[in-house]
């Protein structure tokens, strides 16, 4: 972990590189921790539902009743349908700002003119409110399919373009020096040292950008057209049926959790056999 | 970059950007882009008016709020994460998806339990911050030198003074760490809440100079939200560096 | 006995064969105003180990990587084999300190990688390099990643990779600096007889004084920074009977103090 306050510390603003104690704390769990993980279930859920049963407030449901809701939801198509929808703009959103990002943080991280130029403004994006910028987006692109996709890439790009600029940057110097001694060309630097060394970096950022995105597309539900899970929130919420509206909340923090847990997942297997 | 044989610092493109910004506003493209002249003026009769020092108020207050009572509940907790093995493995799994999840989906909740006002906002600052704090300060106490802790016990301290003398300072790097990354989410927090909100503070702001076409006056309150983002959390990294030495002793 | 052949500057070596390398007159000032080197003057003759001993930071790397074509001197020219150079070359192969392995790729290719760069085909820089694995003893190990070894096999795949490239010179800094003493003496004797089959000049770089006995067949001391050369040293040891019993022989016990007794006056 040290490895993971070194690069904060060194590094720019949010949370650049293989940020937050995630890395540590996802590993394929032991049979003890199945244990405690179970506990630490019954324990919140627990609580939830006797604060629901209390009540502290009449809107706020039981975890029980939550739960029927999902179910419910889940059964009758409602859940699925929304997340046809709100899917859409994240993976459109998510595709996009990849390829474009991951570009531009590369271009930045090997030409010190391009990283002159950009690296400021990153550096401040990455640690302002984006979110900010939503009305402007219905103002430019209306309130369809568009608007989302670019709220997605308003707030995943930032910490994509920065963590592949990181990555590049990472590179060791020995490793550099090493390819330099039997003359590689720059070229081949790139392509078989600064590239594959860099990975791991560029697609922690991927993550992080899927993270952002999901916020972009919930912030877009709810702030510029009623559609996807955010309507479900909005409608649930206007009619007060609690239960439903809260099963909404719950299904995009486990939706949210299920891919970046499956990106982590991905992301040691593939790019850090070491841990 | 290099001038000449001089080398120019890196903000510097920052005024490089606002002269391709007042040439893009002054070529009249689109409504969206003011010329940056035009900004600055706005800003500048922005900054007097009551209505701008309203909204200030309130969302600092509420920020500084969040923020004091996530730092209240984030250190304390990601310390007894870090040292107690039952607190970590209990809420470990918790804080790490909250850390990570669109708790902006939330908010509508939050207005549904405690109405439109400052109450909102304050808890929507604190459930923004306080998860990657936590975490953060956890990897510090988890991680702190472990032969200083026993140096401390073999001399005899106490455990309150084991916490408070050693165990927090040796964790430093990383608490202050999370300090800034819960800051910069707070702002966020502030931010995205408002807008939510839709008639308190900045975000009742920018919605009404978004609606009303205002693109001057926008720009120029969102130049002061990220200046502001962006001074706090150097602040902090500019602390952060002045510790660095630490690193070098474990 | 001891045979002090010269000391500091005084031109070429005497009695010993053609230089490899030449080091004219080599200054470096980094651009933070950090004066590493000053005006060293150095041969090193073909077909023998040379090692540079000096203090930490006298600017030994430094040299070294000047040597390599990796760094620019700011006074002074490099010669190999008397043409001057002023960049990297396939006549020199470098070993570095921390390894410089890529974690994603297997020994095989780490060995190969310098095949790669220029191009050789696949069969053929996997052939080579696999006969570089065995010679430096990690057969079995050609699909085993740098994470999965210990430090010494990671140096071993590091020495192999500078052998497959077969340049003449090989430049070594601090190659068994970070692995532990048991170990590190099993790779100075491997590296002995190694280079029995291999000819090649070496330039290592140590900060041990019992390593740059044990392996040198001349050793240059370099003074603190700004370094240059202060004495240069012939140990003589006889490796080529029994590679244990050089640790033993009173020349070599002379010859460490003697350098100890030199080396002393730079420490505070
Ligand atoms: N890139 C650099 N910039 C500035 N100073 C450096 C740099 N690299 C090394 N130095 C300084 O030059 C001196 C010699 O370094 P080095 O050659 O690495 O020493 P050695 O290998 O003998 O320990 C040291 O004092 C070091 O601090
Ligand atoms: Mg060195």
């Amino acid at each position: 972990m040290a490895d993971r306050t070194a690069a904060s510390r060194r590094g720019l603003s949010e949370e650049v590189a293989g940020a937050g104690g995630h890395q540590i704390v996802e590993r394929v769990p032991s049979d003890r921790q199945w244990l405690w993980r179970l506990i630490s279930f019954a324990v919140v859920f627990g609580g939830w539902e006797i604060a629901g049963r209390i009540p502290v407030s009449p809107s706020f449901p039981t975890f029980s009743a939550t739960i029927v809701a999902l179910g419910e939801m889940l059964l009758d198509g409602t859940l699925a349908g929304a997340y046809a929808e709100t899917v859409q703009p994240l993976i459109l959103g998510m595709l996009l700002c990849s390829v474009m990002a991951v570009l531009f943080g590369v271009g930045m991280g090997l030409s010190r003119t391009v990283e002159w130029f950009s690296l400021p403004i990153f550096i401040i994006l990455q640690a302002a409110p984006m979110a900010a910028l939503i009305p402007l987006i219905t103002f430019l692109y209306g309130i369809g399919l568009t608007a989302k996709v670019v709220a997605v890439m308003l707030m995943s790009a930032p910490i994509i373009v920065l963590n592949s600029y990181k990555g590049i940057r990472n590179t060791s110097p020995s490793l550099l020096d090493m390819s330099r001694s039997f003359m590689a060309t720059r070229r081949q630097q790139i392509v078989k040292i600064i590239l594959p060394s860099a990975s791991g970096l560029i697609f922690a950022g991927l993550r992080l950008g899927v993270a952002a995105g999901v916020t972009g597309v919930v912030l877009a539900e709810l702030l510029i057209t009623p559609t996807g899970v955010g309507d479900l929130i909005t409608y649930y919420r206007s009619v007060a049926e609690y239960p439903h509206m809260f099963a909404s909340i719950l299904s995009i923090i486990i939706f949210s959790s299920v891919a970046v847990t499956l990106l982590q997942r991905a992301e040691t297997a593939l790019f850090r056999p070491e841990t | 970059m290099t001038v000449l044989g001089y080398r120019i610092p890196m903000m510097f493109s920052l005024l490089a950007w606002f002269v391709v910004w007042e040439i893009v506003g002054q070529l009249d493209l689109t409504i969206l882009i003011p010329p940056f002249s035009g900004v600055i003026a706005a800003g500048i009769t922005m900054l007097p008016s009551q209505k701008f020092h309203d909204a200030i108020t309130i969302t600092m207050t509420a920020f500084l709020a969040g923020m004091g009572l996530s730092l209240l509940v984030g250190i304390p907790l990601g310390i007894l994460m870090g040292r107690v093995k039952a607190i970590g493995q209990l809420m470990g799994m918790w804080v790490n998806i909250f850390e990570s999840s669109p708790l902006t989906a939330v908010i509508p909740v939050l207005m549904a339990l405690l109405g439109f006002g400052q109450a909102t906002i304050i808890t929507t600052v604190f459930l923004f911050s306080v998860w990657v704090i936590a975490l953060d300060v956890q990897v510090g106490a988890k991680h702190a030198n472990a032969s200083l802790l026993e140096m401390g016990r073999s001399f005899g301290a106490s455990r309150f003074a084991l916490y408070t003398k050693i165990l927090f300072f040796a964790a430093l790097p990383e608490i202050l760490a999370g300090v800034r990354l819960g800051l910069i989410r707070g702002v966020k927090g502030v931010v995205i809440g408002q807008l939510l909100v839709a008639i308190v503070g900045v975000g009742e702001l920018f919605e009404l100079y978004s609606r009303n076409f205002l693109m001057e006056e926008f720009w120029a309150l969102v130049i002061m939200v990220f200046a502001f983002a962006f001074a706090i959390s150097e602040t902090v990294a500019y602390v952060e560096r002045r510790i660095e030495y630490y690193a070098s002793t474990r | 006995m001891l045979n002090t052949v010269l000391s500091a500057r005084n031109g070429q070596a005497s009695g010993t064969p053609e230089a490899a390398v030449q080091v004219e007159g080599i200054g470096k000032r980094y651009p933070g105003g950090v004066e590493a080197l000053k005006d060293v003057t150095l041969d090193f003759p073909a077909g023998e180990l040379t090692t540079l001993l000096g203090p930490s930071g006298c600017g030994k790397t430094t040299l070294l990587k000047i040597i390599a074509g990796l760094l620019d001197p700011s006074k002074g020219q490099i010669r190999v084999k008397g043409k001057q150079v002023h960049g990297p070359g396939p006549d020199r192969a470098f070993v570095f300190q921390d390894f410089a392995l890529m974690p994603w790729a297997t020994v095989l290719r780490n060995v190969a990688f310098g095949l790669e760069l220029r191009g050789v085909a696949k069969a053929e820089r996997e052939a080579t390099a696999r006969k570089y694995i065995t010679e430096v003893g990690l057969t079995g190990f050609e699909q085993s990643y740098p994470h999965e070894l210990s430090g010494g096999m990671r140096q071993r795949v590091g020495v192999a990779r500078a052998l497959a490239v077969d340049a003449d010179i090989l430049l070594m800094d601090e190659p068994f600096a970070s692995i532990d003493e048991q170990t590190r003496r099993k790779l100075q004797e491997d590296l002995l007889q190694l280079l029995q089959i291999e000819k090649k000049t070496v330039i290592f770089v140590t900060h041990s004084i019992e390593e740059a006995v044990y392996v040198s067949d001349q050793i240059v001391l370099l003074s603190r920074r700004p370094g240059t050369v202060s004495r240069i040293i012939r140990p003589n040891l006889d490796h080529s009977t029994d590679l244990e019993a050089a640790r033993r022989d009173k020349a070599y016990l002379d010859c460490v103090d003697e350098i100890w007794q030199t080396l002393k006056q730079y420490l505070v």
